[in-house]
């Protein structure tokens, strides 16, 4: 069983759990993933990435935001609970390899499965640029990890609450422009991901984006998870998750996104109403 | 004999079963199985034997269940079966025993044979429900390990005939539940789950170990199961879990889905119990199956129990091509799928939103025969039609999951890329095994389970040869 051994909350809607899950922590490589299901009988599958992993220690470290349903119904579990199923590591790994100069952009979330991949870049000798964006500070998650790892580092809000105020687009073009990048990597919500495809394009730099499409098996066996890369099908749960991001059809990922949206919408409403009540609960205790 | 009529399958109705995900065959009263067995004429020939995959020796399990001697009966079926339950529920017994019995000739129909599924489904039934555990006993233990990947019918039945002979067995299997397309493909309606969970707890009982959630070829390669954790054997019996799409204009619309993903999100992640389970499935008014084996029906008669109003399934040829158990058909039609044959789709369009919206079909006529001796259907031009669909179920097959091929050097594959394996299941690395729809592409429960058989036979004799 794989048993929380750690969890913290690193803003309102991101949480950071490491999980018991040995043989998994022996076999993973950056950019891989795992496939969580909390509960055998009802549970959803849902994929994470690996954020990190202590092989000595037997664990992986996943990092959340609560969006729905079952990432509210993980937020609520505690040290000492357990998730029931943890398969992986799923997907194929980061090609990493000496480049050059590395622009790694993370947004929101994205800057937890970046993390893992910049590093690696950096341990491979390569001149690390991050940059990352969120909508306001509240939603900065990981400065300081990066900022250990980057050799540049820029940070940006939606609203200029925290860093510089712009979209990632702007410094990442900035980039294209001055530091004549071999690569970059982009991470975060589908449409950043595509326009930091579109930034890049005209200057020729390779960007490798990573797909978060809805998934059920993780193994090949559904095509839930199938996007168009260069006019073809590709299943992003074994042919992924990262593809060039210049050849994907981000519009079809996007609508693909939305595909269980009502039933969706109606279990978010139930899963805040649940979280009141378990915030309620701790105070009374208190 | 002739004369006494054939037993009906007890059933329920149409209109009560579309609204529930229960069984829809009820099975056979014991008193209904002996008149179905007394139908036998015990032929000395047998050639219903020849047509069983794994040559159970019908006419005798069929006189003892006539006798009422059902638990006699049951363990002639275990000699050479170890899911009769299984297999009487689901074998395509038409095409396999039921076609060749004498019978079913004399009678000119191959529907009026004796129902030999019906009597096997209803003995191993009785049994089960007496509650009478037989686990089988087990050798004392020979400190060997032997790795079975995948724990559908090929897996089960190696694990325990391999674990009979006192080696030590782990089953590896990817999904958080064993059982294979047992319990994600078929339906609940068709194959009571609990069945399956009793043959899985069955293993345990024999002190089988079953690892869930383990991806071989990810969570540890192949090679390393031999090399590195000691395994002195392994048992390939991954399945052909990879979906076949058309590749049409609009396949990867929203509301486009193959047929693994549709049944997957109902039967194991039980979406069709929206109160409890947290898995959505897609809400359709109107769905599209494409294709016509039994996948289809199942993806079909799914859909109609989630609530669609009209459901079709479009298949190329005629019925009489279609590779689904007769059964199924006619249990699709009672449900009021509809059947648009001689059609195929030719593209898919979307609305403004990106999901689906219609399916453009092409309508066929039969024309020369092919190589395989079917006739062949050739589009008519112009016959373009429009069909007014929201979902789109593709159903037109499985290929071979390419996983353990891309991550074991040395493991040889034909072009279909399953795997190439000899009479014993043999593959192409020193004591690597494999069995099932991997090495048969998508066929049968029952030759998966003999497959399974006759690779374990293989290895129980290599490991009794190694020192
Ligand atoms: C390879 C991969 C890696 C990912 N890594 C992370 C990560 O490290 N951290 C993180 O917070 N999120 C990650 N995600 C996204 C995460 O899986 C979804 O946020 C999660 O499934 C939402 O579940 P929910 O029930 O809480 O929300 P829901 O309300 O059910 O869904 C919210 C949205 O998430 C998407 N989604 C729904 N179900 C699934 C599913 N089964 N699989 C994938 N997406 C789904 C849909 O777009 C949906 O509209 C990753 C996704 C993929 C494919
Ligand atoms: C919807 C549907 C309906 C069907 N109806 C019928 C029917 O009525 N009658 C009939 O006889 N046949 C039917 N079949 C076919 C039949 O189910 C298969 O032929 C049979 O299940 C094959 O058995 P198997 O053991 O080879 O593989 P499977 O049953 O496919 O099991 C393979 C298992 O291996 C696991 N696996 C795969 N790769 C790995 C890996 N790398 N590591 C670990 N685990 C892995 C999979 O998750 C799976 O659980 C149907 C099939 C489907 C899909
Ligand atoms: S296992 Fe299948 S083919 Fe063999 S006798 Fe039983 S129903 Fe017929
Ligand atoms: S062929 Fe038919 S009648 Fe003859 S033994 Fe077999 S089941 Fe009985
Ligand atoms: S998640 Fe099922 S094929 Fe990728
Ligand atoms: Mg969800």
């Amino acid at each position: 069983m794989n048993k929380i051994l750690e969890k913290r909350q690193l803003s309102e809607e991101v949480f950071r759990m490491k999980i018991e899950a040995p043989l998994i922590a022996r076999e993973r490589k950056p950019g891989q993933f795992v496939i969580i299901q909390k509960d055998t009988n009802y549970g959803e599958r849902i994929p994470l990435t690996i954020a990190d992993a202590d092989p000595d220690e037997g664990s992986i470290t996943i990092i959340f935001q609560t969006v729905g349903k079952t990432t509210h119904e993980m937020a609520l579990s505690n040290v000492g609970d357990s998730f029931e199923n943890v398969l992986g590591p799923l997907g194929q790994p980061t090609h990493i390899e000496k480049v050059g100069t590395v622009v790694c952009v993370g947004g929101g979330i994205g800057v937890a499965p970046l993390h893992p991949i910049a590093q690696a870049m950096k341990a491979a000798g390569n001149h690390v640029i991050i940059i990352m964006g969120a909508r306001n500070r509240e939603l900065i998650i990981m400065e300081n990890e990066m900022k250990a790892i980057a050799d540049e580092l820029v940070v940006c809000t939606d609203d200029g609450s925290y860093g510089r105020k712009a979209l990632v687009t702007e410094p990442l073009k900035e980039y294209c422009e001055s530091s004549n990048p071999a690569m970059a990597v982009a991470i975060g919500p589908p449409i950043m991901m595509k326009f930091c495809a579109e930034t890049t394009r005209p200057y020729g730099v390779k960007t490798i984006v990573s797909l978060n499409t809805i998934m059920v098996d993780g193994t090949g066996m559904c095509g839930g998870c199938r996007v168009t890369v260069g006019g073809e099908t590709k299943f992003v749960c074994v042919d992924g998750p990262e593809f060039d991001g210049h050849l994907v059809d981000f519009d079809n990922m996007m609508l693909r996104l939305g595909a269980f949206k009502e039933r969706e919408q109606e279990d978010h409403h139930q899963c805040h109403l649940d979280m009141e009540i378990a915030k309620k609960k701790r105070g009374a205790l208190r | 004999r002739l004369a006494i009529p054939c037993q009906d399958m007890p059933s329920q109705e149409p209109s009560v079963r579309i609204h529930n995900m229960a069984e829809v065959a009820v099975g056979y009263s014991g008193e209904q199985a002996r008149v179905e067995a007394s139908r036998c004429l015990q032929c000395k020939n047998a050639p219903c034997v020849k047509g069983c995959p794994v040559s159970i020796d019908i006419p005798r399990f069929i006189k003892a269940a006539e006798e009422g001697r059902f638990g006699d009966s049951l363990a002639v079926i275990r000699e050479s079966s170890l899911l009769p339950s299984i297999c009487g529920r689901v074998c395509p017994q038409e095409s396999q025993c039921q076609e060749h019995c004498t019978v079913g000739k004399s009678l000119k129909d191959v529907n009026r044979a004796v129902s030999i599924g019906r009597i096997e489904r209803f003995v191993a039934d009785y049994e089960r429900a007496k509650g009478t555990k037989n686990i089988p006993q087990v050798a004392p233990s020979t400190g060997k390990k032997v790795a079975i990947i995948g724990s559908g019918p090929a897996g089960i039945t190696a694990a325990a005939d391999i674990r009979k002979a006192g080696h030590d067995v782990t089953v590896f299997e990817a999904f958080h539940k064993p059982g294979g397309v047992l319990v994600y493909g078929i339906p609940e309606f068709r194959l009571p789950k609990s069945i399956v969970e009793e043959e899985i707890h069955t293993l345990e009982e024999m002190g089988v170990d079953i690892e869930p959630n383990f991806l071989v070829g990810r969570t540890r390669k192949l090679k390393d199961l031999i090399d590195k954790d000691g395994f002195d054997a392994v048992f390939i019996g991954s399945g052909a879990g990879l979906p076949k799409f058309m590749h049409i204009e609009g396949e990867n619309l929203v509301g486009v889905l193959s047929a693994n993903e549709y049944l997957t999100r109902s039967n194991l992640m039980k979406a069709y119990d929206p109160e409890h389970a947290a898995t959505p499935t897609y809400k359709s008014r109107r769905v599209a199956v494409l294709g016509g084996g039994n996948v289809a029906m199942d993806a079909a008669r799914t859909a109609i129990r989630l609530g669609a109003e009209k459901v079709y399934i479009v298949y190329r040829r005629t019925e009489v091509e279609m590779p689904a158990r007769v059964e199924e058909v006619g249990h699709a039609k009672e449900e009021g799928v509809e059947f648009l044959l001689l059609r195929n789709p030719k593209r898919i369009l979307g609305d403004e939103k990106g999901r689906v919206r219609a399916l453009e079909v092409l309508s066929y006529e039969l024309g020369e025969p092919d190589e395989s001796g079917r006739r062949r259907p050739v589009p008519i031009e112009g016959s373009e039609s429009i069909l007014d669909v929201d979902t789109v179920i593709v159903s037109i097959g499985n290929d071979s999951n390419p996983l353990l091929k891309q991550t074991t050097e040395g493991l040889e594959t034909n072009k279909w890329g399953n795997i190439i394996a000899d009479e014993d299941g043999k593959t192409s690395m020193d004591r690597v095994y494999a069995g099932g729809d991997i090495v048969l592409g998508a066929a049968t429960v029952i030759l998966a389970m003999g497959q399974g058989r006759k690779a374990a036979a293989a290895i129980n004799r290599m490991l009794a040869e190694d020192v």
